[in-house]
């Protein structure tokens, strides 16, 4: 394949491979995911949590005073609050994680045996999908069942669905494409192979991201064998304990009190178990794009030493939230905002790419 | 097959299947589990305003059943897309390990079976609550994950600049 880089000019960027597209939109994705989280931890998780609490409270109220009109109306409340919370949790893990899946797409460019314009058009559906499910999911709270013709699924819901169907038959594309290879199909203009680089950057966000994984995937087994039943059997007491409190006439605050302390738990649990083992994934994928990432020594090491630190920040102090309250909460969105800053950073680079790798030989064989 | 191929194309699989359990189950069983979580506990409730507390812990058991089901369903899907994508990108980087190809082939086949055998043990635990082979296979998947990313760590750690 010819240099996709202007001829002439050695700072022109790169025309926009397949490849290019899916680091592009990958890295764009995640850094998003991460701002969306980041704005939802800050601004909507706590205050969500606490509007949950209240309603909660006014059931058991409700169940007190015989009001059975004001304990389903109340639980109407309860559901739209934990649709809202759910569905912003879901936009923002879903965007994540098709930024990851579009940066591993990327990487297998050089065996996908399809000529380089339809590489370019699954890519393009790919984060085209990977962009609308995220869009979807966030508007299923707010669009309701408006105009629906069906009985439980929205037209946020559909787009959503859409999405998914979308990045599924794009997945499906690469899958053949690299089955084609597997067959011996060649195609005349492949992606070249990522160049053999043992860098100090590749080698820490390697080792770091795998380190990463392994921790998160230990605390998992032990959340899993220690806490996962227990949590549930105590789901169970406490709302028995509500429930008799309140039809006994007695004040059930202290029942509702220790329900949202158990959710609290449950939630750092899991945000601590999935972010580390997510950071570590990144961790691994950007060591593979750092070729592509057109910076300087230092700074490229600057923003790994800047990734991998708020990377083991955001889960330690999330799991520390409930001992340490908001200011862990607050170390851990500053944990947050430095691995979007580093991949911010490493966008920039990534845009800056001038195509000079692709001018080197190394096609896939 | 080999170890990189393996993880490769067990990883895609994987991640299609995951995605495709997903979309299944976000059309056809989650807002009718939601609907199902939802609605028994503010049944408790209402039994409870109307002081049935037989029929109130009645419906709070159905809530703990449905939720017990909705935990570990999404626990299988965003688990089996996730290994998925572990696998994928061990078969990007596996061959950067100081290992010789049959060790790294025994670390790949760990990783393929625990990412397969982990979130379908989760999934058999809603058709047979508690029971000891669904457990039992859950913690040898996790194992198998665990062990393989443990070999690939050391792996990454003997590799030389």
């Amino acid at each position: 394949m010819a240099s996709t880089a202007v001829p002439g000019s050695s700072l022109a960027l790169a025309r926009l491979s397949a490849r290019r597209v899916l680091i592009l939109g990958g890295v764009a994705l995640i850094a998003g995911g991460m701002l969306f989280g980041d704005v939802f931890a800050v601004f909507v998780l706590h205050q969500n949590g606490a509007q949950t609490g209240e309603a909660l409270l006014a059931v058991t109220r409700a169940v007190t005073a015989h009001d059975s009109s004001a304990v389903k109306e109340e639980f109407g409340r309860i559901g739209g609050l934990l649709e809202d919370h759910g569905t912003k949790l879901d936009a923002h893990a879903h965007m994540i994680a098709a930024g990851y899946l579009a940066l591993m797409l990327a990487l297998l460019q050089s065996y996908v045996a399809f000529n380089s314009k339809i590489r370019r058009i699954i890519a393009e559906v790919f984060i085209a999908g990977g962009l609308l499910l995220p869009v979807g999911i966030f508007l299923i709270h707010y669009v309701g069942l408006a105009y629906s013709p069906f009985k439980v699924i929205g037209w946020a819901s559909v787009l959503a669905d859409s999405a998914g169907a979308l990045l599924i038959a794009a997945l499906l594309g690469e899958a053949w494409g690299l089955w084609r290879y597997y067959r011996g199909k060649r195609a005349d203009d492949a992606e070249l192979l990522l160049p053999l680089d043992t860098s100090w950057e590749r080698r820490t966000l390697l080792a770091g991201g795998t380190v990463l994984i392994l921790l998160g995937f230990l605390y998992g087994a032990w959340y899993a064998g220690l806490d996962l039943y227990q949590h549930e059997a105590r789901e169970k007491t406490i709302l028995g304990a509500m429930l008799k409190t309140s039809a006994g006439g007695g004040d059930a605050a202290q029942s509702v009190g220790d329900y949202g302390k158990l959710q609290a738990e449950k939630a750092v649990d899991i945000a601590a178990h999935s972010h580390v083992i997510e950071f570590g994934l990144l961790a691994i994928l950007l060591s593979l794009i750092q070729p592509f990432v057109f910076l300087g020594s230092r700074w490229k090491r600057f923003w790994v030493k800047l990734l991998l630190a708020g990377s083991i920040i955001l889960p330690v102090f999330v799991r520390l939230e409930m001992r340490l309250g908001l200011i862990a909460g607050g170390i851990a969105d500053i944990g947050g905002l430095m691995v979007l800053i580093a991949l911010v950073g490493m966008l920039v680079g990534v845009a800056g790419y001038t195509g000079a790798l692709d001018a080197q030989p190394g096609r896939a064989r | 097959m080999s170890a990189n191929k393996l993880l490769i194309f067990g990883g895609l699989m994987l991640a299609a299947f995951g995605m495709l359990y997903g979309l299944h189950y976000a059309i056809f069983v989650e807002h009718q589990t939601l609907d199902r979580m939802g609605g028994s506990l503010a049944l408790a409730f209402q039994d409870a305003a109307e002081r049935d507390l037989p029929a109130a812990q009645l419906a709070i058991d159905d809530y703990a059943d449905t939720k017990y089901d909705y935990v570990r369903q999404i626990d299988a899907h965003s688990h089996w897309i996730g290994l998925a994508m572990v696998m994928i990108i061990f078969g990007a980087v596996l061959e950067q390990t100081a290992f010789a190809e049959r060790t790294r082939s025994i670390i790949a086949i760990a990783l393929a079976l625990g990412s397969f055998s982990f979130p379908g043990a989760v999934i058999l635990q809603t058709w047979t609550h508690g029971s000891p082979f669904s457990l039992a296979l859950a913690a040898v998947g996790s194992a198998l994950v665990i062990g393989a990313m443990l070999a690939a760590a050391v792996g990454f750690a003997l590799q030389r600049s």
